[in-house]
């Protein structure tokens, strides 16, 4: 069979497409309000405190960070294990990956107590610190993705295109690593101390990334008018699935691991049973909305003639997602520091206590924010670069999948 | 000099210096925001007193509880008066650099009270995790927060497990020249760092002692000769949280 010519093109401009960028400016524009009034007034009109020292703009920059790495799925997928169809769609998700890592990034140093002082973050290094690794970690990944991406568009360096790609995929490896272990190396907090944070935000990873490429690329090819293949659309829902799972079960292991260890039981309880907001994001938030509804969606036996349900489930596995992230952040550090283990203990510094914790306003806008960040990227790029096929079809991905449609 | 007309001095050097180098093409950078970016070239004030540091000694403090009295809380003042934070009646987000605990044993009812503050660990997870290395420990043992290169990231926070840091949610006045502070950045006790580089003891030492308890020794671990190296010979100590292998340099008796 011959080798099918693929055409890529920007996406053009329209009035559903302005509309589009105003709306993402507005939350950028919030985003960059709340930014200001938190630099100027200091932490004190966030929710955050000495006990709950990240908060929601974590939740949001932990999101993106972990999505991006996973949002280049599809760009591994087709280049390093040659699966034809992905390929036509690896530019766009090599441009979002680094949206997304971007959008995060941008939440997380805005948030810091001194956001002037950026340049100090990232020139001065302590080496012992798996945040600076971290640093060097995004850096590096917007770098190579980056080149990645320009091995693929440019002419005549198709051969510097798989092992581009597999840098690319080994270095989203270490990077969902390194971020998974900013909490698994916390030895002092009962929730965190654990090995098993690497492999399950990898997971994670895996999961929201592949949940925010399907939407993102449905939407543009609806707003484009090439719609995305059906089938297609359900490969990547079932591909999103078997991550969901994944999470499911090493979020299953970690919890039973903690459970039995007895430093981690008092946190577990408090988290899976403890009746409060944690336990309710978990079990309604996690595992049913995040995790069991859209593993039904998309393993269920379905006819084929709509992908709606694994639009859906893309959007499930994002909300369960946020509230994975909240019980992990936020729960973790409201659980009070265990130094007296078996003793009641209080003081004027919340000692023993619960620590409560309100998000505020700001903290979301900036949040979203950063989402609004990463999606206007995508946007610009889409618009700027030729990243997406004419036609993203069943028919113009593989042949394979349109046959399986009739 | 006063305290504050010291540190605007302080302040006005830095300005000028770091002028000085902007001029000699240090990174500054203007965001549309209005944001400015720079970096610090100049080792901070901390830094420097380092060099006077000895190394062959390792300062500590222990603590005996059974002195300790539940009502009293004169270091935690001596310490707020002495750096100049305050307990603002926002419990949640005031900086405490040292406070008293109350621990209950449960099943007997037993009751104990004492302070806690920074444990100036010899292997702080503090300062392992801190990206800029603004978290550090000096030769004697002391470990410190350079406000100068700290950008309020609280990674530190999350780590320590004695809950020994704040953060400075709002803008200060009053600041001590000796003792600097700043919105934005983290902080904890500094085992009056200025107090034992000129000699004298840790303030919260000095004000349980006058007041007649006692309860606090002050002094080189690494000195055989040393009183507070004598008792932790003589009698049982403990460290919080051991398991964790930190080796603190506060130590507690009759806990
Ligand atoms: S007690 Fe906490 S802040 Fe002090 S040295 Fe140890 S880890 Fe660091
Ligand atoms: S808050 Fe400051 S001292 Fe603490 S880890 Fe971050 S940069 Fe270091």
């Amino acid at each position: 069979m011959a080798k099918q010519r693929i055409t890529y093109s920007q996406i053009g401009t329209g009035t559903g497409f302005y509309s589009v960028l105003a709306l993402l400016g507005a939350f950028i524009a919030a985003g960059a309000a709340a930014f200001l009034y938190v630099e100027h007034h200091g932490h004190i009109v966030t929710g955050m405190t000495n006990q709950i020292v990240w908060g929601i703009p974590h939740v949001f920059a932990i999101f993106l960070i972990v999505a991006a790495s996973g949002a280049l799925n599809v760009a591994s997928i087709g280049s390093v294990f040659n699966k034809t169809a992905y390929k036509p769609l690896s530019r766009m998700s090599g441009v979002l990956a680094m949206a997304l890592l971007a959008g995060g990034l941008a939440v997380l140093l805005l948030d810091l107590g001194r956001p002037d002082r950026m340049i100090v973050a990232i020139t001065t290094y302590n080496f012992k610190s798996i945040f600076a690794w971290n640093i060097i970690l995004y850096s590096g990944f917007m770098a190579i993705v980056g080149a990645y991406l320009y091995v693929q568009m440019a002419k005549g360096l198709d051969k510097y295109k798989k092992p581009m790609g597999i840098a690319a995929f080994i270095w989203r490896l270490a990077l969902t690593t390194g971020t998974g272990s900013i909490f698994g190396w916390l030895v002092a907090r009962q929730g965190y101390d654990a090995a098993i944070m690497a492999p399950l935000f990898i997971a994670m990873s895996l999961s929201f990334g592949m949940a925010c490429f399907i939407l993102v690329v449905k939407y543009t090819g609806k707003a484009t008018e090439r719609p995305l293949g059906t089938q297609m659309t359900w490969r990547m829902g079932r591909l999103m699935g078997v991550m969901a799972a994944a999470v499911l079960y090493f979020t299953t292991v970690r919890h039973l691991g903690n459970l039995y260890a007895a430093e981690h039981a008092d946190v577990e309880q408090f988290i899976l049973f403890g009746g409060n907001v944690y336990s309710k994001l978990f079990w309604i938030g996690q595992v049913l909305i995040g995790g069991i509804v859209p593993l039904a969606l998309v393993f269920t036996p379905h006819r084929g003639e709509s992908s709606s349900r694994v639009t859906l489930a893309a959007l499930l596995i994002i909300l369960g997602g946020f509230a994975q992230l909240y019980v992990i952040i936020v729960g973790g550090q409201a659980f009070p520091l265990i130094m007296f283990p078996g003793m009641e203990v209080s003081s004027s510094f919340q000692d023993g206590v619960v620590g409560t914790y309100v998000p505020s306003l700001p903290e979301f806008a900036l949040g979203l924010g950063g989402v609004a960040i990463a999606m206007l990227i995508t946007v610009f790029a889409t618009m700027t670069f030729k990243l997406l096929p004419k036609d993203i079809s069943d028919a113009a991905l593989d042949p394979h999948l349109a046959a399986k449609a009739k | 000099m006063s305290d504050v007309s010291l540190k605007e001095a302080y302040i006005d050097k830095t300005r000028r210096d770091f002028l000085k180098k902007a001029g000699a093409g240090v990174t500054t950078l203007a965001l549309a925001s209005g944001v400015t970016l720079m970096a610090y070239p100049e080792p901070a004030l901390a830094r420097k007193q380092e060099e006077m540091v000895d190394p062959s000694q390792r300062w500590g403090l222990l603590i005996d509880v059974n002195k300790c009295t539940e009502d009293c809380d004169a270091c935690v003042t001596a310490c707020s008066v002495e750096n100049g934070w305050k307990l603002d009646g926002n419990p949640a987000v005031d900086a405490q650099w040292i406070r008293k605990l109350k621990i209950k044993n449960p099943r007997s009812g037993h009751e104990q009270t004492f302070p806690v503050m920074c444990q100036h660990c010899a292997k702080p997870p503090c300062v392992d995790v801190c990206p800029t290395g603004a978290s550090f420990k000096r030769a004697d043992g002391i470990v410190l927060v350079d406000k100068h290169i700290c950008i309020g990231c609280r990674y530190c926070m999350m780590a320590c497990p004695y809950k020994a840091r704040s953060f400075v949610h709002e803008p200060l006045e009053e600041q001590k020249s000796h003792a600097p502070r700043g919105k934005g950045t983290v902080e904890s006790c500094t085992l009056c760092v200025h107090r034992v580089d000129r000699g004298d003891k840790p303030a919260c030492v000095e004000k349980c002692a006058s007041d007649g308890h006692g309860a606090l020794i002050f002094g080189d671990l690494n000195d055989d000769n040393s009183e507070i190296s004598k008792r932790i010979a003589t009698y049982a100590t403990k460290q919080i949280r051991a398991d964790l292998g930190l080796d603190t340099g506060v130590r507690y008796q009759n806990l």
